[in-house]
């Protein structure tokens, strides 16, 4: 039986990781596996850390993903990376998008936001670095960061990139589809 | 039809509901329940609406089910006890059509202000209870509830959780089932709660509950997993996905339905297993009662009543196991903030500025209890804010309230909170309540109510006028200032917190995330005119830091022009311009 892998998408609220794991859950659900996703709502997501877990496999029971058990890490923040990278398995992979957003407790004075991540967390795992903001803005959209982490985290997944692009087309307001498959393009090709 | 899709808890609830020929829903909006009727409103066959809050959500089913149609409430756990008033009293009543009330726990707080188990009330409101633990069941222990509700005659309770709810999972869809209305027909003894018919349902309750029991042990929801038989574990809900995840060799009576409990079918599994365990999040219920039973069992001695479990959790506390991983980083902590642009933020400077205490309410304004804002001092439950200014005033006379005030949302302030009003105007209060009116119920994400002009539907409707509203109950004193505007708010507050009287102030401008309110501006600043003082600092806007010089930059994709950094530049070192 094929192991059951599991994915976490941690970033601030707001930054739209909900409709990240919902394209994964698309995903995984069209190439037949035994699907959970587990997201967070109300209160937390207002400027808050946020989690979301995604498990596929034959059968999938638990809907969370646990400390030492993830197989990627997609951070849409890189201080959030740092947080959630003991969750990764020894051998994970992080796609981790560099942007600094701090947190009221940096703001305020009463913490300091910790310098030199990356280089901290490539030094204990695989690390996929990406720019998205940057990227985004390129495209004239800084809303679709999101979809060029999809694209990036796509290349270090088993599935067909036509079948991404239709998932994103099923999955996104129709408004934005040309511009979001152009970012998923973008953040493929990276 | 047998199609497959991923859904959302919430959303398969929804689609049970819709499959099981329901024809009224209402609720009021709560997180974890939230979604339930955001999806149940895509089906036309249904008739749903928000109501003001849960015991209006409550009736409303109640009603329905008495004329005969399937109908459902749905509303978080806290809103459960809103709507207690009415789910005790149905429970002697029962249905004509089936009733349904989905109660949407939340282990784990992950937005709620307690950690209460709705099982618990329904056991003593005498309500049986499913549970189910994925969206597949979530759908199916939905259409089953209505079956047997109209069998025992009884509203059922589908509990859920957070974890349950916001989690998504496949669920294979399946055509709706029309069923036909019960005819109505007049009968007092069952239907009329007074005294002498009430003496007689409680007879049937008691009766109902007993023969629910018994035909427990043989439905086909509560049903037993054997394997090696050194562990049995008695679980339900998402508990047992963790119990499936951490030990998948135990046997596992999984119950399905977790009130009234199948006695015979948990004898007979605690008599075949060497050590039997009960894996339940929240309250000993089910432990509990089986103890009482005299049967040996372990549960919170080792397990905790606190918080959601995880399989991780199990395999230490029973297995003695513990899973490597590596050391969590020491890291800033990021707790949820208000938006920027968010309208409660400019409120709240200006009460900083006057060092007003808040007595708070239930919404994302309960964040202006946290640095750097610090305003609101105390928060009980929906419609509480007014309420507890008002005691405190008449325990400590009015000069004693001068430097408070109360704060509520407009959704909230319809939901409980216009009662507190009128009892300050009867009993000849003083003190000042500001309406955060934003327009919509902001917390959890955006849904309708009775001032903002539309239905769950999307239909045009009246608009509650909430200045008219306060005027007919008797406040004399009644101020409408742009929420942004902190000069005319700042002068508004001292005058209204200076009155011997009952005011109100209502702050309006929407909320940041609506839609129809994206703003076309930015705000810029201008670093040679920075002086560096911090001020626009103060109101803890995330869009807004401070750099290494000390001047400040704002986040440009962060930032939606609201202005209040800029109206506090005394320098004018902060520019308002078009995105």
């Amino acid at each position: 039986m094929e192991q059951t892998k599991s994915i976490m998408i941690v970033g601030v609220g707001g930054q739209g990781t909900l409709i990240t794991s919902r394209i994964l859950g698309g995903i995984t659900t069209a190439a037949g596996y035994d699907v959970k996703l587990s997201e967070v709502h109300g209160m937390a997501q207002r400027g808050g850390s946020v989690v979301t877990f995604v498990r596929y496999g034959e059968k999938v029971a638990e809907p969370i993903v646990e400390e030492g058990c993830a197989d990627v890490l997609i951070a849409f923040e890189r201080l959030e990376a740092l947080r959630y990278a003991h969750f990764l398995k020894k051998d994970g992979v992080i796609i981790v998008n560099d942007q600094r957003i701090d947190p009221m407790t940096v703001v305020t004075g009463a913490c300091i936001y910790p310098e030199g991540i990356i280089e901290k967390l490539s030094a204990a795992y695989k690390v996929v670095r990406v720019d998205a903001m940057e990227e985004a803005k390129k495209l004239g959209n800084s809303r679709v960061f999101n979809t060029i982490i999809i694209g990036v985290a796509a290349r270090q997944m088993n599935f067909a990139k036509e079948d991404w692009l239709r998932i994103i087309e099923k999955t996104v307001p129709p408004k934005t589809v040309e511009m979001n498959k152009l970012a998923f393009e973008a953040g493929y090709a990276m | 039809m047998s199609e497959k899709k991923i859904m959302l808890g919430n959303e398969a609830i929804a689609r049970g509901a819709y499959e099981a020929g329901v024809k009224v829903s209402a609720a009021y909006p709560g997180t974890p329940s939230t979604e339930i009727s955001e999806n149940i409103v895509k089906y036309d066959e249904i008739y749903a609406e928000w109501a003001p809050n849960e015991k209006v959500a409550m009736e409303v089913a109640i009603g329905a089910s008495m004329s005969g149609v399937r109908s459902m409430a749905s509303m978080k756990h806290v809103g459960v006890n809103v709507a207690s008033d009415p789910l005790y009293t149905v429970s002697y009543i029962g249905v004509n059509g089936g009733l349904v009330i989905v109660a949407a726990d939340d282990p784990g707080l992950y937005s709620s202000q307690n950690e209460q188990d709705s099982r618990c009330v329904a056991r003593v409101a005498q309500v049986p209870v499913l549970e189910p633990s994925d969206s597949q069941e979530a759908k199916d222990f939905t259409k089953l509830a209505f079956e047997l509700s109209e069998q025992y005659d009884t509203p059922m309770m589908i509990r859920t959780t957070t974890r349950l709810a916001h989690s998504q999972g496949v669920v294979e869809l399946m055509d709706r089932t029309e069923v036909e209305d019960k005819p109505y027909e007049r009968n007092a003894p069952k239907n009329v709660m007074m005294p002498g018919n009430a003496k007689h349902r409680h007879v049937f309750v008691e009766q109902r509950l007993k023969k629910m029991a018994e035909d427990a042990s043989s439905m086909a929801i509560n049903k037993v997993e054997y394997q090696d038989t050194k562990i049995g574990v008695i679980t339900s809900g998402i508990p047992y996905q963790y119990v499936k995840e951490a030990l998948p060799n135990a046997s596992v009576l999984k119950l399905g339905m977790v009130h009234p409990l199948p006695r015979k079918l948990i004898e007979e599994f605690a008599s075949k297993v060497d050590t039997l365990y009960i894996v339940e999040e929240l309250e000993p219920l089910i432990e509990e009662q089986v103890q009482s039973w005299g049967i040996k069992a372990i549960g919170k001695e080792i397990l905790t009543i606190q918080g959601e479990y995880s399989a991780t959790m199990l395999k230490k506390a029973i297995l003695k196991e513990e899973v490597v991983s590596a050391a969590p980083e020491q890291v800033p902590a990021r707790p949820p903030i208000l938006c920027p642009g968010c309208p409660h933020r400019s409120v709240f400077s200006v009460l900083k500025e006057l060092k007003i205490h808040g007595a708070g309410d239930i919404g994302c304004y309960t964040l202006g209890a946290v640095a750097p804002l610090n305003v609101i001092d105390t928060t009980v439950c929906m419609g509480a804010s007014i309420s507890t200014l008002h005691g405190m005033e008449k325990a400590k006379g009015k000069d004693y309230i001068k430097n408070w005030v109360a704060l509520i949302g407009d959704s909230t302030f319809l939901h409980t909170g216009v009662n507190s009003l009128i009892n300050m105007v009867y009993n000849q209060a003083t003190g000042t309540v500001i309406i955060l009116d934003n327009s919509t119920t902001g917390m959890t994400g955006h849904q309708d109510h009775a001032a903002t002009g539309k239905t769950l539907k999307g239909t045009p409707t009246y608009a509650v006028d909430l200045v008219d509203l306060c005027h007919a109950i008797g406040v004399e004193y009644v101020s409408v200032v742009p929420a942004f505007d902190t000069a005319l708010l700042k002068e508004t507050v001292k005058r209204e917190v200076a009155r011997d009287a009952v005011s109100v102030i209502i702050a309006q401008a929407p909320c940041a995330l609506l839609k129809t309110n994206i703003s076309k501006n930015k705000c810029i600043t201008l670093p040679e005119k920075c002086k560096k003082c911090g001020m626009c600092l103060v109101p803890g806007c995330p869009a807004i830091t401070k750099q290494e010089d000390g001047t400040v930059k704002i986040d440009d994709t962060m930032c939606n022009g609201c202005g209040l950094c800029m109206q506090r530049c005394k320098f004018d070192a902060i520019e308002k311009v078009e995105k």
